[in-house]
């Protein structure tokens, strides 16, 4: 476990259509965690996920329709700077990350180890069966992130990272996906001079999808490429206000 | 060009920056979007009514036949439209996110005691 943070930390879990888990996940987190703060962004569910969130001890903040998983996590930093927080470490509300995790973030954050910490489930080991396609588009954008960075990035599409107020003030400025924020963040936090780090996480079978509906497989990696390629080409154009 | 075509392709020209300017007189066209319908306009009338001026881009493009030039702009023209629209729906989309957020932000729940 973690000693005493003397910093605000926010655990951030966006949430759509999860009314299933997000209440025990929200509770977990708590229970580990009773020091930190935990936000879920409701974005636009149906189902009450937002009702369930709150009977788990969450502070919400509802989208009044669905934006996407990178839009509902973009308002999660926006409320994090401006609540001071030092730290944000989000995951996915679908269950699949261990909030026991949430804890090598936050010493990685301290270590000031780099300003994005990506937990990496072929660093670490996952606990499902990856469909075969999957398994091949994570490699293809693992090889293009590891391209564009230089060095080795094994799961760029991983939704458990956490990040500290220099990351946050970039993807709050500047470019940040509304959809899909997977491999193009990577590469253009890399060129808007982010460090970026990768840790060992455990990644195990999701309960839901919701998040990563609305595209294609085909969709998914014709946006990723033209992203990547895109964020690759336009970082100074994106640096923050001093 | 036939009398028939450059009547038809007057007409059209005159139809359209008619009911453009109707439009943007009754405030259901903003003037920011309407100077594309009224370019397309413009250029299809100017190249009906401007026969040399047609013949000369027609001979120059190695086009058969001059309506089809008047087309060929026409098209290009719309094509262009098209893509303003859709670079206006991104910035559109763009900022319908933002104001959710802030709202949403606004109107943050305080957690529930339990």
């Amino acid at each position: 476990m973690t000693e005493k943070p003397k910093e605000k930390v926010l655990v951030l879990i966006p949430v759509y259509n999860e009314s299933r888990s997000i209440r025990n996940l929200v509770a977990e987190v708590k229970n580990l965690y009773p020091e930190m703060d935990i936000l879920v962004i409701d974005d636009g569910s149906r189902d009450g996920a937002a009702d369930e969130a709150r009977r788990g001890g969450a502070r919400v903040v509802n989208h009044a329709f669905n934006l996407g998983d990178g839009a509902a996590r973009q308002t999660g930093f926006l409320y994090a700077l401006r609540h001071d927080y030092d730290y944000v470490i989000h995951l996915d509300g679908d269950g699949q990350h261990s909030p026991r995790e949430i804890s090598l973030f936050l010493n990685a954050l301290r270590r000031d180890e780099a300003d994005l910490i990506v937990g990496s489930r072929f660093l670490g080991r996952y606990t499902y069966q990856l469909p075969r396609m999957k398994k091949i588009g994570m490699k293809l954008f693992s090889l293009i992130c590891s391209f564009a960075l230089r060095r080795r990035i094994t799961d760029p599409t991983s939704g458990f990272r956490g990040m500290n107020r220099r990351a946050m003030e970039i993807y709050t400025h500047g470019y940040y996906p509304q959809h899909f924020p997977d491999a193009d963040v990577i590469i253009s936090s890399h060129f808007r001079g982010l460090r970026i780090t990768e840790i060992p996480v455990t990644v195990g079978a999701t309960q839901s999808n919701n998040l990563h509906q609305g595209g294609t497989v085909i969709y998914y990696i014709y946006k990723m490429l033209l992203s990547t390629f895109v964020s690759s080409l336009r970082f100074s154009r994106d640096k923050p206000n001093p | 060009m036939l009398l028939k075509q450059k009547m038809l392709a007057v007409g059209m020209a005159v139809g359209l920056l008619i009911f453009i300017i109707e439009t943007v007189r009754r405030r259901r066209l903003r003037e920011e979007y309407a100077w594309l319908w009224v370019l397309i306009g413009v250029v299809i009338l100017v190249l009906s009514l401007w026969q040399g001026l047609l013949r000369a881009i027609t001979s120059l493009l190695g086009i058969e036949l001059p309506i089809n030039t008047v087309f060929f702009f026409g098209l290009m023209l719309v094509v262009f439209i098209n893509l303003h629209f859709s670079v206006k729906i991104s910035q559109l989309t763009d900022q319908v996110k933002r104001l959710t957020q802030e709202l949403a932000l606004k109107k943050e729940d305080p957690p529930e005691r339990s």
